[in-house]
């Protein structure tokens, strides 16, 4: 079967590394320092993400900050279409009431995952404040969410689909545009 | 997704349906340890528990796990329903199905009743325990304890002792392990020994000290007291003596081995409190796990692709 590589490669691992820091610099000047904050990320890229982001503050501040990992399949609204076939684990290893919590995700696109997780951080507790850092932000939202801290806005069409890869889940760290009709004729998905 | 649409016996089960219960079971523990323990993950979901025989540890662990999938549930009794007003099953069934339920869970006292059921609706079924056939959802519980303390099922060697013969968590767990891999053996007087172990791929003996330093899970049944006056047994003291599990025995297991009782318990029967209580006995992480293994168990009956509807 013919292999069918992205249509286009946004961002190299360079410039990934290059944007978490500038995200981690970020952070810290909005919420004067990383005392009160502590990283959430949506597994499972968002949680590799936020492993990043947690020691490029870490570098900077000379304390990592705290980073929890959140599963929302329990909180999905499409239960009923699809399970995801692998559920993770959801750990949380702080106390979030009054925190900076920082959300982490790969892939902003329609605000339905970042809606979830907050119901499901809510749970948790009742943070200070919750802000929102993704690698990518691709438009096409359908609730009103919007991110704090963005690696790149990609302008996307519905018809692509734009995939963050990340080391050691992925064997290499980009970002890139996939065609997703060309791929379904193919047979082959991620 | 699992391969089933109902929930009525293990035998149905694939490994690979158990082991994605298992892990999504594992997910709704931690659920289980919040201090907000539960998720939206069934809501607006239906569920009805029909117990028509009475129980109390399985109703209330089915209850608390709709509650905190967030499902609405309905309760109903066999003293409480038309079928005390001489309405067939059939026709309960199908006129409480007319109000649009999603599941119904059902304790029986008749083998079949739960399938019979699956036959009758188009909503999901869950087999909470049928006569002396099967409760599923108990061996389900138990393998999750097992998988906990060992990190595996496969390759362990499982001793399942007591009355066999009326007992339906012998049905499930059984078939069950046989699936995943482990070795059981079953340990009853001959008067409670069921005809064709075979059948279950099971050893089948009579002398329990034979056996018990070799297991790493000794599963102590209950004796169904309220079944004993038929005179399968000649006195309860010679069955605490040769089949239950004291200090004395409990000090032959193997280092590490388990002890499981799906309860309720009869101490001094078939077990003793220095093992009911002791260390290694799992019997209140069974009851534990049984929330979470239901959770999961009903999320993955009712979450999957439905109706034919998708995106």
């Amino acid at each position: 079967m013919e292999q069918l590589g992205p249509k286009a490669t946004i961002m190299d691992e360079q410039a990934m590394a290059r944007a978490v820091t500038r995200i981690a610099h970020e952070v810290i000047e909005n919420n004067e320092g990383s005392e009160n904050i502590a990283l959430v990320g949506i597994v499972r890229r968002g949680a590799n993400l936020a492993q990043l982001l947690a020691d490029e503050i870490g570098n900077i501040e000379g304390r990592r900050p705290k980073v929890g990992l959140l599963d929302i399949s329990f909180y999905r609204d499409d239960v009923t279409r699809a399970i995801s076939p692998v559920l993770h684990r959801t750990e949380i290893p702080f106390a979030v009431d009054g925190k900076d919590i920082i959300l982490v995700d790969d892939v902003l696109f329609t605000g339905r995952t970042v809606r979830s997780a907050l119901d499901a951080l809510m749970d948790f507790g009742r943070p200070r404040t919750v802000q929102l850092a993704v690698m990518v932000d691709r438009g096409h939202r359908e609730l009103p969410v919007r991110a704090d801290y963005v690696g790149k806005n990609v302008p996307s069409s519905r018809e692509e689909d734009v995939r963050v890869c990340i080391r050691p889940l992925d064997d290499h760290s980009a970002v890139e545009i996939w065609d997703v009709a060309a791929e379904k004729k193919l047979g082959g998905a991620r | 997704m699992l391969s089933v649409r109902n929930l009525i016996d293990t035998t149905s089960l694939t490994a690979d349906d158990i082991t994605q219960i298992l892990d999504t079971a594992q997910s709704f523990a931690e659920v289980n340890s919040r201090a907000i323990k539960k998720v939206p993950a069934l809501r607006g979901r239906t569920i009805v528990n029909l117990f028509l025989e009475p129980s109390t540890r399985t109703r209330s662990s089915f209850e608390l796990a709709e509650k905190r999938l967030s499902a609405d549930s309905l309760n109903m009794g066999g003293s409480t329903s038309s079928v005390v007003k001489g309405e067939s099953l059939v026709d309960t069934i199908k006129t409480i199905a007319a109000m649009n339920v999603d599941m119904f869970v059902c304790r029986a006292r008749f083998a079949g009743t739960p399938a019979l059921i699956a036959r009758s609706t188009d909503a999901r079924v869950i087999n909470a325990g049928d006569g002396k056939h099967q409760h599923p959802t108990q061996a389900l519980l138990d393998l999750y304890t097992i998988r906990e303390t060992f990190g595996r099922l496969d390759g362990l060697k499982v001793a399942i002792v007591g009355d066999l013969i009326h007992s339906r968590v012998v049905g499930s767990l059984a078939p069950a392990l046989k699936t995943m891999g482990a070795d059981v053996t079953l340990v009853g007087p001959p008067t409670y020994q069921i005809v064709d172990p075979g059948w279950y791929g099971c050893a089948q003996t009579s002398d329990f000290d034979s056996v018990i330093g070799d297991m790493d899970v000794v599963y102590m049944l209950r004796v169904q007291l309220e079944r004993m006056e038929g005179a399968a047994i000649p006195s309860r003291r010679e069955y605490n003596r040769l089949f239950g599990l004291d200090a004395e025995r409990a000090a032959r297991m193997k280092p590490g081995a388990i002890i499981c009782h799906p309860g309720p318990m009869n101490r001094g029967m078939e077990i003793e409190a220095e093992a009911a209580d002791a260390p290694n006995s799992k019997v209140l992480d069974q009851v534990n796990a049984g929330v979470a293994v239901r959770m999961a168990a009903m999320y993955l009956l009712l979450g999957g692709e439905d109706d034919g509807v998708s995106y």
